[in-house]
């Protein structure tokens, strides 16, 4: 499938030295070998199987017949900028000033390059949680910064901890990225260990990026915003959005709160690069937020169940699973059958036609585990879950 | 706990008892004794299932029929609602606010032996000053199913 252009004896190399550094995606084999497949049944993906709720849609169509079609300010909407403030408000009780303070960006993914871009000098280093999500790493690399790896494991839920991270501070740490709920293990963090961290970075004077875009996403537990926390507003630059708590993904619309310095100096790059999200959006997360609360609660209470059925399923057949409290994700080790992550969603694709992600897209200690995301009908997850029963029987390492 | 059986059951009653147990966290035990419950204090009516019969060429008579009622002393709308919910031809009798009273939905075989039904039986019943009847063209939507034409969304098999 890969194409390697034909470049005779080039002096330099095509592209930057900088994005050279940023490895392709390890499993693009593997998207291929999906892609020419049919009857699949895809544990794979990182949406939503909802659609947006139609009065969600129905306010972005509106907004076209009355001709909202072009750029808004840099920041944003003011209407959604005051909608947002006055929701960050009633859920967490945070000040945020909606001229200064907060950013409306081309979802979380603009809004931590924004973060990256605006906080680090080259070589500052970044610590994060491995496994995590996929962008944060190259998007540090590429804002000069260097990652700075902490490993989590099942035995810790997958919790980020405090200590690891205190031992990784250098001289040249900047900042500590978190993102709870997570993607890929669907853990959550305690307030506990959020309390700790915060420590650890008012010790060392540390900017936290807190990645929430699963905040509404939980399980009988309770989220805790990082900024919400003693003396942290001032040094977490929050991130949140629509995406998944709306099942707006391909609306494109996030934000980001935080100092009024670290906001001016993202909505400097935002500015020119970007310059406005999309305004259907816009108007779209303006409606979710006045009115889509109930829809969105119903999606959580969907989920769940769901979540319930995949974790015990994936226990029962010998892949055992830790309880993820929330996003979508089940995270289930694979050791029992000896065989890498990459080898057995391979295998389970070519054998049974289910998807699922190899733990090691989400950094080197996602080895041994798979990411199978259960945002998707409970039909479909119960046929999984009975295809990957016999495949685990058949692999099972003796 | 109750509550979440019954949602779980409305949007699809075939749902096990195993499976219920799974998705709430509550023993099987417990979950088939509530429905158990739940039966016998008429909380659950029946099971149900939604059919789109002109699939299969069934031809079925719909019809809406407003009823405007003068309320009797001491029972109010009730004893005719009675009268009325008594004929299996009336598959859902509501009472209603608005320019009518009742509102009932007729299914029948054809035009003619619904027509009849509202001429016999239903004007006639003491009580009631007026009908009028709205045959179903055609039916979008039943109980939050979308009948025909129902858009699939096509999603990308991975996203990270």
């Amino acid at each position: 499938m890969s194409t390697k252009p034909k470049i005779q004896n080039r002096k330099y190399s095509l592209t930057s030295q900088r994005v050279n550094q940023i490895s392709p995606s390890g499993i693009r084999r593997f998207f291929d070998l999906l892609a020419s497949m049919e009857g699949v049944i895809s544990l794979g993906v990182g949406e939503p199987d909802f659609t947006t709720p139609w009065h969600i849609r129905e306010a972005a169509i509106y907004s076209l017949e009355k001709g909202y079609t072009m750029y808004t300010s840099n920041l944003g909407m003011p209407e959604l900028r005051q909608e947002l403030s006055r929701y960050l408000k009633n859920n967490y009780n945070l000040d945020y000033d909606l001229d200064s303070e907060l950013l409306i960006t081309v979802g979380v993914s603009e809004g931590l390059d924004l973060t990256m871009r605006a906080i680090l000098n080259p070589g500052d280093e970044v610590i994060m949680p491995d496994p995590c999500y996929v962008s944060y790493s190259p998007c540090c690399i590429l804002a000069g910064g260097i990652p700075i790896m902490v490993p989590t494991n099942q035995e810790n839920n997958f919790e980020i901890s405090p200590t690891d991270i205190e031992a990784r501070v250098t001289s040249k740490t900047r900042a500590i990225l978190i993102g709870y709920p997570a993607n890929p293990t669907g853990a959550v963090i305690s307030r506990k260990k959020l309390t700790q961290i915060a420590e650890v970075a008012r010790r060392h004077q540390l900017l936290v990026i807190s990645d929430e875009i699963y905040a509404k996403l939980v399980y009988g537990v309770e989220h805790t915003c990082f900024a919400t926390l003693p003396e942290m507003k001032e040094n977490t630059i929050f991130l949140g959005g629509f995406s998944k708590a709306y099942a707006m993904t391909g609306w494109r619309i996030g934000y980001a709160a935080a100092n009024r310095e670290i906001i001016s100096a993202m909505t400097k790059i935002h500015q020119y690069t970007i310059m406005s999200a999309p305004t259907m959006g816009q108007v779209a997360a303006i409606e979710a937020l006045k009115s889509g609360e109930d829809s969105a609660a119903e999606m959580v209470e969907d989920y769940n169940r769901r979540r319930l059925v995949i974790v015990k399923g994936l226990n029962n057949i010998g892949l055992p699973c830790f309880e993820p409290k929330g996003a979508f994700y089940a995270f289930p080790s694979i050791s029992s059958t000896g065989m890498t992550s990459e080898e057995f969603a391979e295998r389970l694709l070519i054998e049974e036609k289910v998807a699922v992600v190899p733990g090691t897209a989400f950094g080197q200690y996602g080895e041994g585990y798979v990411r199978c995301c259960y945002a998707t009908s409970l039909a479909d997850i119960e046929e999984a879950l009975s295809r990957m029963k016999r495949f685990v029987a058949r692999h099972r390492a003796v | 706990m109750i509550n979440d059986i019954l949602k779980i059951l409305e949007n699809d009653a075939r749902t096990t008892t195993k499976q219920i147990s799974t998705m709430t966290g509550t023993p099987s035990a417990d979950v088939t004794k509530l429905i158990k419950q739940a039966e016998n204090d008429k909380t659950i009516l029946k099971y149900k299932t939604v059919i789109n019969w002109e699939k299969v060429g069934e031809e079925q008579v719909w019809a809406l029929i407003e009823v405007k009622v003068t309320p009797q002393r001491d029972v109010g709308f009730d004893s005719i609602a009675k009268r009325i919910y008594r004929f299996s031809q009336a598959r859902t009798v509501y009472l209603v606010s608005g320019t009518y009273d009742l509102l009932v939905l007729i299914v029948g075989k054809t035009m003619h032996e619904v027509a009849n039904f509202v001429s016999q039986k239903l004007a006639p019943i003491e009580g009631i000053q007026g009908t009028v009847t709205h045959f179903m063209l055609k039916r979008y939507k039943e109980d939050g199913e979308i009948l025909e034409g129902k858009e699939e969304v096509k999603r990308q098999p991975v996203i990270l």
